[in-house]
């Protein structure tokens, strides 16, 4: 066995002339707090798609905690312990924040080919689920509709769904996207606590956010790899400057 | 399609009507003292009309369950209807009049049908989804239409009605009409215990949002799978209630124009409600059939003037359309 818990090997999408992913090469090592930054369309969420089986690689392997699942769906992926949040917002809308989260305990919780009893008062189900809320600040809002409550609680709510399923890895595809300044404040303390117990890969364009957490960066630029190391090392690196932070820092977001 | 599904969900419960207790139990009263009337009333017919419309109902429940709850647009759902039918009938046909024979054969083989065509059409969505549903429903009509040992395109007249060795008989009307109300009450139960489990939540989750399901480790074909194999089974129990009233069994009962009234009759009652496609039955069955005493084209002009109508008041047909295009 390796010690990596996630290793990618030439890992390759094209989406018709574009490159969405070109000859990937990661190693995350158990424990690793990893952030992938580049320009839009450089393919940040195509590898998060490509990880969680969303998207089938053409070419190119995924090896988890040593074992090849580059053919494996992404049901059997989050079981194995891969858990992602998405970019754009996407929860089950008509039903309650704690039966969102409660949804992602039960697919956790053996097969579902259970008819007769009420699932919602199944404290099994219930608690797990309560509790993840709770971790991210949204216990008050476990009964209401997710599709009243606030962007800012969505994206929480985003995080405590993947959280429920019990990961070893946790993909995170720009938690803090349309966030103001407090909640992303408060989504950085909430990185910063899950960071102790668990492998993260985050994707973000916040920069602050990724060099106050992160051990390693990675960065993406048209679906290729430019650089990979230490914080330090990338926010010194002449070509990662003039690619990304560069211009990160002219808009004024550096 | 899916968007224009997910828009009527937001209006559930109820797209005309909000079934309220006060519309359920006023329903069910109505329901429970068809007999009565049509015996205090001289009006047999009363009696006839609301069986055929609680056996439709019991069909309704059960498109409910996926189109409703599971968001699986079946737009052959007719031909459990006629499996059902057809195996009440052939049995007969055969020397086989027994109820505890016919029926557990009506919702085997529509449960079996239904593995096939849910196997083969879950896959797929929207459009084809339908269309591949509807297909299937439509080879179904076909095959009876050849079935000549069964009166192919006349259909067959059933000599007696399901035999239960004494225990009930069928031919008594007012005991018929009870057994399928109790039928359609009883599958009501079913559902609510059914969409409530956890095997319910996963497949509404599905619904709502397949894509997260997946993600957090559902495999959702497995469980739409069963679902639409429970809600043909369920369907096929209609069916055979349907070929017991009537006596009679014809391809006509599983022409697609069927399939088109059931969804209706669940629309209108509300997806995703309980009591809504019992609520939907009964109105469109009874408009039905004081429109059809004014115009022969009753059934061209009810249903889609009731979705016309139920659309317009629910934000227009616009509204529709503008969050039908994604
Ligand atoms: N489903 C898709 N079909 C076609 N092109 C896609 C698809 N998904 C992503 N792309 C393209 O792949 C490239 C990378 O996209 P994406 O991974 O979303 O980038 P990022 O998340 O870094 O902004 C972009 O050029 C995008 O247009
Ligand atoms: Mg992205």
């Amino acid at each position: 066995m390796t010690g990596w818990l996630l290793q990618t090997e030439h890992l390759t999408k094209r989406f018709g002339g574009v490159t969405a992913a070109d000859d990937i090469n990661l190693e995350l090592p158990r424990g690793e707090f990893h952030a992938v930054i580049g320009p839009n369309g450089a393919g940040k969420s195509t590898l998060i798609g490509l990880l969680a089986g969303e998207i089938a690689a053409e070419a190119g392997a995924i090896r988890f905690d040593g074992n090849d699942m580059t053919r494996l769906r992404a049901d059997r992926r989050s079981r194995l312990g891969l858990a992602r949040s998405f970019q754009i917002t996407s929860l089950f809308a008509e039903f309650s924040a704690l039966d969102n989260v409660a949804l992602a305990v039960q697919a956790h919780a053996g097969h579902s080919f259970r008819f007769w009893k009420d699932a919602r008062r199944d404290r099994t189900l219930r608690e797990p689920a309560r509790a993840a809320l709770a971790g991210v600040g949204l216990e008050a809002r476990a009964d209401t509709r997710v599709d009243r409550l606030s962007h800012g609680e969505q994206r929480q709510l985003e995080i405590a769904i993947a959280i429920a399923t019990g990961p070893r890895l946790l993909l995170l595809d720009e938690p803090m996207a349309g966030l103001g300044p407090e909640e992303s404040a408060r989504m950085q303390d909430m990185l910063r606590r899950l960071k102790s117990g668990m492998t993260i890969l985050l994707v973000e364009h916040d920069m602050e956010t990724v060099f106050a957490l992160a051990d390693r960066v990675t960065v993406l630029v048209y679906g290729r790899v430019i650089a990979s190391g230490e914080p330090a090392a990338i926010r010194a690196d002449p070509a990662v400057r003039e690619a990304y932070l560069g211009e990160q820092e002219a808009r004024g977001h550096g | 399609m899916k968007a224009a599904l997910a828009f009527l969900h937001k209006q559930a419960p109820g797209f005309l009507f909000e079934p309220n207790t006060g519309l359920i139990a006023a329903v069910l009263a109505l329901l429970a003292l068809v007999p009565l009337y049509a015996a205090v009333a001289g009006d047999p017919f009363a009696l006839t009309l609301f069986t055929r419309i609680v056996i439709m109902a019991l069909a309704a429940v059960s498109l409910n369950l996926i189109m409703g709850y599971g968001g699986m647009v079946s737009f052959g759902h007719a031909a459990y209807l006629g499996i059902g039918g057809y195996a009440v009938g052939i049995l007969w046909k055969e020397g086989l009049g027994s109820g505890f024979l016919q029926w557990p054969v009506a919702i085997g083989a529509s449960a079996l049908f239904a593995l096939v065509v849910g196997a083969l059409s879950l896959r797929t969505r929207g459009v084809y989804f339908i269309m591949i549903t509807l297909a299937f429903a439509q080879m179904v009509y076909y095959v009876a239409q050849g079935l000549d040992r069964y009166g192919g395109d006349d259909g067959l007249t059933i000599g007696n009605r399901s035999t239960f060795h004494g225990l009930v008989n069928l031919n008594d009307n007012t005991l018929f009409y009870y057994l399928c109300l109790v039928l359609l009450l009883a599958s009501v139960y079913l559902v609510s215990r059914l969409v409530n489990s956890r095997f319910g939540l996963a497949i509404q989750g599905a619904r709502s949002n397949e894509r997260r399901m997946r993600a957090v480790g559902f495999p959702t074909f497995r469980y739409k799978l069963v679902s639409f194999v429970i809600a043909g089974a369920l369907c096929g129990l209609a069916g055979a209630l349907l070929a017991n009233q009537t006596n009679f069994i014809s391809p006509a009962l599983m022409f697609w124009t069927r399939s088109g009234d059931l969804m209706v009759m669940v629309i209108l009652g509300g997806l995703g409600s309980l009591f809504g496609p019992v609520i939907g039955t009964v109105t469109y069955l009874l408009l039905e059939e004081a429109l059809s005493r004014v115009t022969e084209y009753s059934g061209l002009i009810i249903g889609p003037a009731l979705l016309l109508v139920a659309i317009y008041l629910r934000g227009g047909i616009e509204g529709v359309f503008r969050k039908a295009a994604p």
